[in-house]
């Protein structure tokens, strides 16, 4: 689909867009608008526009390198016909070797986020202390303070890292956790048929 | 508690029937945590196998009994929540666990979700380096004249002024310097001034001879005198010096001879003699504080004084 911008060779906007893609080029995280707008010395509107021309441009079948929204801010890829070759060379370093305690620690500091080492041994019932290690090792949560009160334990947050990996636009673009299997009246029906069943 | 509690126990922490160890456990002189119940459990079993009959009655008591132990048991590890999980009712627990299991169950789902989009996201290459440097603000100037800076630069390249050392050798004359000094006055003079006679010198030369002067009144070489404190003192060839022969010329303090001299009773070895007829009028406590002050300490320092510079 070609914008009807694109068919204007001296538009400013597809002026604008060169700079972004320049900017876009050197970044090695996601780049915001507000950033984008700064650095280019333009308005914000005018930015998402020309992001919007850039998208258009590099797009998965069209490019070998895709722009994406991502982690809140907008930044290049490989196009996926290329993962087999990138594969070859490059690894994803971040998400070798995450076990289901890291997964399991790391979806709570998500959605519960920012929460502290005592917080997640709660909810899973065992100790996170090797779980948090190895997720902070790989950057995909940080420091975020501590609890309240003295001697307080620090509490974590995920970092844009975490939402790059995963693909997400932002932290909100998270499911809802009640689409997410069983609720607590489904568990407590499912106990209280079991206990049922006993003393029949 | 008949069959069960005569139950004969061996274990590592206990050794006697299971009443005696439930009724430890309740009078807590017992930890739970210290307990065995697997072995309790196996004894049971064992003791079951012997008898070859099942006592159902035994065997319910049994696992009521076994079952309250295992909780107490289990709330021991967990000391944090002991008091909150106590306190609930049993539906209240039955709710808790279940709003737990829930909350868990939630993130298990969560992580089987991150889990899949991790597989879906496999094929994503991407750049991840380190943070770029940020731009450093610029730092505006206010417009500078060169000659103002060669100016500073000249004030800079100046040598500074010499700074004076001569206040860190701070030397003291000898105090037999002084002796002789006043010795050789008096034999001249029956009497003079000491201010006088110091006044021209430095500080350091008055202290100094000031020492030689306590120093000559020790030996009874001299006799002193001063109307009232801050007054010119007046130095004059003692009258009779019955003690001097034999008072020790060391630093130690003389002890106090009575002065027969001006007919006063000494007071120290470094005391102002006050004729009666020039006596102050301050009340004898003030005058008493006033000689404390003038004799005790000054003369503790002086014979340090002199005891560096012999």
């Amino acid at each position: 689909m070609d914008r009807p911008l694109r068919l204007i060779t001296a538009n400013p906007v597809d002026q604008l867009a060169r700079t972004l893609e320049a900017l876009l080029v050197v970044a090695s995280a996601p780049l915001s608008i507000e950033e984008l707008a700064q650095a280019a010395n333009d308005d914000p509107e005018r930015i998402a526009l020309a992001l919007g021309l850039l998208s258009d441009r590099f797009r998965e079948g069209r490019s070998g390198i895709v722009l994406e929204h991502v982690a809140g801010g907008y930044a290049y890829r490989a196009s996926r016909e290329a993962a087999e070759a990138c594969g070859r060379l490059f690894e994803r370093p971040v998400e070798r070797g995450l076990s289901q305690a890291a997964l399991e620690t790391l979806s709570i500091v998500a959605y519960l986020g920012p929460c502290s080492r005592p917080e997640v041994a709660r909810i899973r019932g065992v100790a996170a202390d090797s779980a948090v290690a190895g997720l902070l090792e790989r950057g995909l949560i940080a420091e975020a303070g501590r609890d309240d009160g003295a001697g307080g334990a620090v509490r974590y947050r995920t970092t844009p890292l975490f939402e790059r990996v995963f693909g997400l636009e932002s932290a909100a673009a998270l499911p809802r956790l009640d689409d997410l299997g069983e609720t607590a009246a489904d568990i407590r029906e499912r106990l209280h048929s079991v206990a049922v069943g006993k003393t029949a | 508690m008949t069959a069960v509690g005569e139950l004969e126990l061996d274990l590592d922490a206990f050794e006697g029937p299971f009443d005696l160890l439930l009724t430890l456990l309740l009078k807590e002189e017992l930890e739970p945590a210290e307990i065995d119940m697997a072995a309790i459990v196996v004894a049971f079993v064992e003791r079951l196998a012997e008898r070859d009959e099942l006592d159902l009655e035994a065997c319910g008591e049994f696992l009521v009994l076994i079952a309250a132990l295992l909780e107490l048991k289990a709330r021991a590890l967990f000391p944090d929540e002991e008091a909150e999980l106590a306190e609930l009712e049993p539906e209240e627990a039955a709710e808790e666990l279940a709003r737990r299991l829930a909350e868990y169950r939630r993130m298990k789902e969560a992580a089987g979700w991150l889990a899949e989009r991790l597989a879906g996201e496999r094929d994503r290459y991407f750049r991840v380096g380190p943070a770029p440097i940020a731009p450093r603000p610029e730092r505006r100037l206010a417009p500078q004249d060169p000659q103002q800076l060669a100016a500073s630069l000249r004030l800079l390249a100046e040598p500074p002024p010499q700074v004076s050392l001569a206040h860190m050798s701070l030397r003291f004359p000898p105090v037999s310097q002084f002796l002789e000094r006043f010795r050789a006055v008096l034999r001249r003079r029956r009497r003079f001034d000491f201010d006088a006679e110091v006044g021209s010198l430095s500080r350091v030369d008055q202290a100094v001879a000031f020492l030689a002067l306590l120093e000559l009144r020790k030996a009874g070489e001299i006799a002193l005198e001063q109307v009232s404190p801050f007054s010119p003192i007046r130095v004059s060839r003692p009258a009779a010096r019955p003690w001097s022969a034999t008072a020790p010329s060391g630093q130690s303090p003389a002890p106090p001879p009575p002065d027969a001299a001006d007919g006063t009773p000494a007071d120290g070895p470094y005391s102002h003699t006050v004729p009666p007829a020039y006596a102050p009028p301050a009340a004898p406590q003030e005058r008493a504080d006033e000689r404390g002050q003038e004799t005790r300490n000054p003369s503790e320092r002086n014979s340090e004084w002199i005891a560096r510079s012999a």
